[in-house]
């Protein structure tokens, strides 16, 4: 019996050998049609983990918002030979996991599999039709709106979620980063099947994909998947460069009544991108400032001093355009008054004097110490890989990225942060109960 | 410290399990899963695991108690105290125990369940003697004052209302719980009861430390790039010192096992879209008399929603076209009885929930009826067999599995067992699983109904700026 022999396969390997990779050592190729192709070996696991990620994220969009991300879902949704459930146990037959994930820059397909022969080769050959014939079914297509209608409804049960729409429109109005993945109401509504064909036939194409594999093959075997892949794919070219973000003329504050008996807070505004010299001093500056769970500033002010939050962070996200600075709490609403307060105080006086020397030290032994972390899965090197394909990284990225934080002066990330956070630019977004979030002012 | 692992039964997180051969003839082979196993003197328990991979570790310090140690009236009181387990010792004072780790390349953080509450560090594998010093020093040393409580019970009371109030489902998977769980304190949840937050006093979380945190009741699991007999030596200098102190355990008893059939109908003002729960109350790893039941019931979850081409996906969301999603799982891990929940979403929020109750139910029908065909039942082991490899992925993971087995009263060794466990499942232990246990004496219906249907986003509101 077939199925009998693949269960087999799948004994007597769980204790792991000795192995010990320092830093993964990317090998980089670019297939004859133009697909970039990253790979690590690494034999420990017998498992392969491999993403193909293209330049489709939601900024691709157009005039209909969730369209990029109803693509992406529709990709596995029918062949002209399979169906969607078909499509599906085949690969589940074989113990391969199939996801797709969407971002504002990047629709990715990522495929887990045993990395067994009588595994690999049939999920494979069956990722590789699945690629070459996809047929977009109409029927699917209805069935994938009206989850993404629920989907959308859903989301406005969650006050964060509400924020993070309202926040998205105020930070990049016309600009195409203002589409969050999942789109509209309005949008989704709004696709038709032509829009998915056009979309897949302008974006899923070979010079506008990168491959990443991660896992228990050799360097043969992975040209071979990679040139199988990319050929699965229309050549095509590469996407146009999305125009620039504009910069905030002023500071805005956005209102959204919610019955919630939190106030969700966001602050934030457009900031550099990852190529820009800034980039390491003002990550450095925001791992000290909100960027580092419990000791961060934020947490410790909001948190630990004053009990006002539970959850008060900050991120310093990266794309392919400019990337974005945002600052998330949610406090009691009869609170919000004196948390606004104290969160534009630490802005303020962050701009001014950037981080304490001791913090600073403390922040960039955190950073350089705990990088190795970062790094310990299959799954987590499989992230930075296509962080580093898709944003054209060196390949030494990865071992350069602890020395450089680590020459990180105290004025350069004081100046990086006075330079790109500028508090009397930003858009403070609030939601909760109409009466609370009334009352405060914009400054 | 700050997630709660409120083990939630809506994710069916956990569908790998634990159970030791029924009969020890025809017992599967073992395969290996290495760990080393110690006592220290005062009664810790130490596991290590060795994965070479990279040069960290992960250690964790799990306590056996949880919210279902608790009683009604200081429930929350385990997570509350978890929280104040970063306030320091005098050794450390408050602040001090997360920056020494984070200064160290360190992240930590712990997590209360039903039946645990671990502390966790990941690090360094050379830094691991920091992280004991720390765990050591507030296993016995904790400082609990009236000023930091004040403003921890905010925090918790935050926490809370970000999670649980303000998401509508979250607050109807509290209200199931304490229906589906009729005579078991897995009816209360986690995060403790808002009145009980409120009520609980230093002395009440004096009495909890004190009852709870001793080494005898203490597992330390640690799985990375590091060598056992290292980690026990230091084991023995750090945690050997904590003095050796006798704990209680709990009465543990299994009440109403088939109470009769239940319904919960809950209307949200915040809820935009229904949402149908069904719960059988059912037997876990760890209370199970014949534990191949436990893994016929972890197939019988594969079956229904193990992947996209699962029953559940194919039938209610592609074939009928009611759902937009539906999901199946058991969570086996668990000191006391568990339960093995469907759930849905319609697939618009015109669709009555009645039908889609009576779908998941027919589901279940269907397989006390006929027995599943080879093909199914095959795919479905052979997901289950290959996650079990892809979580040796995260170490974290890895120390997780052993420390939540052993602190719901199952021997991690069942994790050698599990993949022969599962191969020997047959359709015919399918079948008679589902007609023993999900039957309707055994089952909670819970239908979570928005007060007005919404129509349009105009009508709905908030967030959408696109029309």
């Amino acid at each position: 019996m077939k199925g009998r022999l693949i269960i087999l396969t799948l004994c007597g390997l769980l204790a792991l050998p000795a192995a010990r990779a320092a830093m993964p050592e990317i090998q980089h190729w670019t297939t004859a049609n133009g697909t970039r192709v990253y790979f690590v070996a690494t034999s420990v696991l017998p498992i392969v983990d491999l993403s193909l990620v293209f330049d489709a994220g939601a900024a691709r969009d157009g005039n209909k918002p969730g369209l990029a991300t109803l693509t992406s879902r529709l990709l596995t949704d029918g062949t002209t030979e399979f169906d969607a459930g078909a499509i599906a146990r085949r690969f589940e037959r074989y113990g391969a996991r199939v996801a797709t994930n969407n971002s504002r820059d990047t629709a990715r397909l990522t495929v887990r599999s045993l990395s067994a022969s009588e595994n690999l080769r049939p999920t494979l050959e069956h990722l590789i039709k699945v690629l070459n014939h996809p047929t977009f079914p109409a029927a699917a297509l209805e069935r994938r709106r009206a989850q993404a209608l629920i989907g959308l409804r859903q989301a406005q049960q969650s006050p964060s979620r509400v924020a993070e729409r309202a926040f998205a429109e105020a930070l990049f109005g016309d600009h195409p980063y203002a589409n969050l993945p999942h789109g509209s109401i309005s949008g989704v509504q709004a696709i038709t099947r032509d829009d998915v064909l056009a979309f897949h036939d302008r974006y899923y194409v070979a010079a506008n994909a990168i491959i990443a594999i991660v896992g228990d093959l050799q360097r043969p075997q992975a040209e071979s998947i990679a040139t199988r892949l990319a050929q699965a794919l229309k050549r095509g070219s590469a996407a146009p460069a999305l125009p620039p973000v504009p910069d905030l003329k002023k500071a805005k504050i956005v209102r959204r009544p919610f019955d919630s008996s939190q106030t969700h807070i966001l602050i934030g505004e457009p900031t550099i991108s990852r190529n820009n010299p800034d980039y390491i001093p003002l990550y450095v500056a925001n791992h000290v400032l909100g960027g580092s769970g419990m000791v961060s500033v934020l947490a410790d002010e909001m948190r630990a001093q004053r009990g006002l939050s539970y959850s008060t962070s900050s991120t310093l996200i990266t794309a392919a355009q400019r990337g974005w600075f945002e600052l998330a709490s949610s406090v009691r609403n009869d609170r919000l008054g004196e948390s606004l307060r104290v969160l534009r105080n630490i802005l303020q006086h962050y701009a001014a004097a950037g981080p304490g020397r001791q913090r600073l030290a403390a922040a960039k032994r955190n950073i350089t110490g705990s990088f190795p972390l970062r790094l310990d899965s299959n799954q987590d090197i499989l992230a930075h890989m296509v962080m580093i394909g898709f944003y054209r990284l060196p390949l030494d990225y990865l071992q350069a990225f602890p020395k450089r934080v680590e020459a990180v002066s105290q004025p350069q990330t004081q100046q990086a942060f006075q330079a790109h956070v500028d508090s009397s630019h930003t858009v403070t977004v609030l939601v909760g109960p109409k009466a609370v979030i009334g009352d405060v002012s914009a400054d | 410290m700050t997630r709660t692992a409120a083990i939630m039964l809506l994710a069916s997180l956990l569908l790998w399990g634990a159970a030791r051969a029924s009969n020890g003839d025809s017992a599967p082979h073992a395969e290996q899963w290495p760990a080393s196993e110690y006592r220290l003197d005062n009664g810790m328990r130490i596991i290590v695991r060795e994965d070479h991979r990279a040069p960290v570790a992960v250690s964790q310090v799990w306590y056996h108690v949880g919210s279902s140690y608790e009683q009604l009236g200081r429930t929350g009181i385990s997570h509350l105290l978890e929280h104040m387990m970063f306030k320091g010792t005098a050794k450390h004072p408050p602040g001090e125990l997360l920056r020494i780790i984070a200064r160290n390349g360190g992240r930590q953080n712990a997590m209360t369940g039903r039946d645990f509450t671990v502390y966790f560090q990941q690090m360094a594998a050379d830094r691991l003697e920091i992280a004991f010093r720390l765990e050591a020093d507030r296993m016995q040393n904790l400082i609990l004052d009236a000023q930091e409580l004040a403003k921890e019970r905010q925090v918790v009371m935050e926490e809370r209302r970000m999670r649980v109030t303000d998401q509508p489902r979250r607050r109807f998977g509290e209200h199931f719980n304490t229906i589906a769980y009729p005579a078991s304190p897995y009816a209360w949840p986690g995060l403790g009861w808002q009145a009980d937050l409120e009520a609980i006093t230093l002395t009440d979380l004096r009495g909890w430390y004190t009852q709870w945190y001793a080494p005898g009741n203490a597992l330390l699991v640690v799985v990375g790039d590091v060598h056992p007999e290292r980690v026990v030596r230091l084991a023995k200098a750090t945690f050997g010192k904590v003095p050796a102190r006798a704990t209680t355990h709990p009465h543990r008893a299994n009440y109403l096992q088939a109470p009769g059939e239940r319904r919960l109908v809950m209307h949200s003002k915040d809820a935009k879209v229904p949402y149908v729960l069904l719960g059988y109350q059912l037997p876990s790893a760890a209370t199970a008399q014949q534990r191949d039941e436990v893994y016929a019931l972890m197939v019988l979850a594969s079956i229904l929603d193990g992947g996209k081409g699962a029953r559940l996906s194919q039938e209610l969301v592609r074939d009928q076209r009611i759902a937009a999603s539906a999901g199946a799982g058991y969570s086996a891990v668990a000191r006391l009885d568990s339960l093995f929940v469907l759930d849905a979403v319609p697939s618009n929020a015109e669709v009555a929930t009645d039908p889609l109750v009576k779908a998941l139910r027919e589901q279940v029908q269907r397989l006390q009826i006929e027995l599943v065909d080879t093909e199914t039942l095959e795919r479905a082991k052979n997901l289950l067999l290959a996650d079990h490899l892809y979580q040796l992925d995260s170490m974290f993971y890895q120390a997780m599995q052993i420390g939540m087995l052993e602190t719901a009263g199952v021997d991690w060794h069942m994790l050698e067992l599990y993949p022969a466990e599962i191969r020997a499942v047959s359709a015919a232990n399918v079948q008679a699983v589902a007609r023993k246990y999900l039957v309707p004496s055994r089952l909670t219906v819970g239908i979570l109904l928005p007060q007005t249907p919404p129509n349009d986003e105009t009508q709905t509101g908030h967030g959408e700026g696109q029309s």
